[in-house]
């Protein structure tokens, strides 16, 4: 066992109304940023956990994803490569 | 007849709950904790409405894995009734009990208010006392109360007539004036494919009594009474 790090980047379901993102996008346009064509705000979350390798480490963490960490009504998910933690 | 209130931590219309249910039902009522593995004889379940775990992750992701919701879904799967108001219908939704999802209010802002909401299926176990068409006013209180589903979920929930409540306004108009989330098709509640279990944004428990502004509420918890003792 190996103890690894992955990073899981949750963002809101593409197509599907967001909100926020809109808020941040409209809000930058009033900065000056004018050339901001769209905003989606998610989430970032950093799993630490043991497993005999990367490829597991990613596997358990999709299984994660599926189960807990998104919701597979409304958002996407999206893995990083497991690094050595 | 027994109503089951569960108590998870963040929880805060528990009481509201427990109130309407003996106070006002004149029913037996008791709290169950999130901890707690088994329903004590509880023939009807409510998931109040709160905070419970602080939102995190999302708002009812982490109690759908309290123990008690173990028991909970097998109530439910065992044609149980289950009554979820507003953190409960988010719960409900995160453990599968109801389709969809509930997702940040459209305006981004929390909505405290009074709002109507028509009936829009008056044969269910939740609300044979009422009328088809008819407007309820009850408060709601969230920020995380836009119902949405797959457009093919929301086909099916019409067709089924498994929409319960939608948005109104005084007139009985859907209008997205009335809607104060921006919910898919104004939808304020639903009921799963069984009809036993139910999920809504609004408050009944908090519109039983007419010195608090509604007693529309009144009529969804007799309406159980009276199809659970028949």
């Amino acid at each position: 066992m190996a103890k690894f790090r992955i990073a899981v980047h949750i963002t809101p379901r593409k197509g599907l109304l967001d909100p926020q993102g809109n808020a941040v996008r409209d809000a930058l346009h009033t900065l000056g940023f004018k050339a901001v064509r769209d905003v989606h705000v998610g989430r970032y979350i950093i799993v630490e956990t043991d497993a005999y390798d990367a490829l597991t480490a990613e596997d358990t963490v999709a299984d994660m994803c599926a189960k807990l960490l998104a919701n597979p009504v409304t958002e996407d998910f999206e893995i990083e490569s497991a690094v050595p933690a | 007849m027994k109503f089951g209130i569960v108590t998870f931590p963040g929880s805060n219309c528990d009481y509201d709950a427990f109130q309407a249910v003996t106070d006002i039902l004149g029913e037996e009522a008791t709290y169950l904790w999130h901890k707690d593995h088994d329903l004590q004889g509880s023939e009807v379940i409510i998931l109040p409405g709160g905070f419970s775990y602080g939102d995190y992750l999302r708002a009812g992701a982490i109690a759908r894995f309290s123990p008690i919701m173990q028991e909970v879904a097998a109530h439910a799967k065992a044609g149980g009734p289950v009554l979820g108001i507003c953190n409960g219908f988010q719960i409900a939704c995160e453990a599968g009990l109801l389709p969809g999802a509930l997702m940040r209010n459209l305006h981004l802002q929390f909505v405290s208010a009074e709002v109507r909401i028509r009936v829009e299926n008056s044969d269910t176990m939740f609300t044979n006392l009422y009328d088809r068409g008819e407007i309820l006013r009850m408060p709601v209180a969230h920020g995380d109360g836009r119902y949405v589903a797959p457009a093919g979920v929301l086909e099916e929930l019409e067709a089924e007539g498994r929409i319960v409540f939608r948005y109104a306004d005084a007139n009985g108009s859907i209008s997205a004036d009335a809607n104060p989330n921006g919910s898919e098709r104004n939808i304020a509640g639903i009921i799963s494919e069984g009809g036993n279990v139910l999920g809504m944004m609004p408050h009944p428990e908090r519109a039983c009594s007419a010195l608090l502004g509604s007693s529309d509420g009144v009529r969804l918890l007799e309406s159980i009474l009276a199809r659970v003792a028949a």
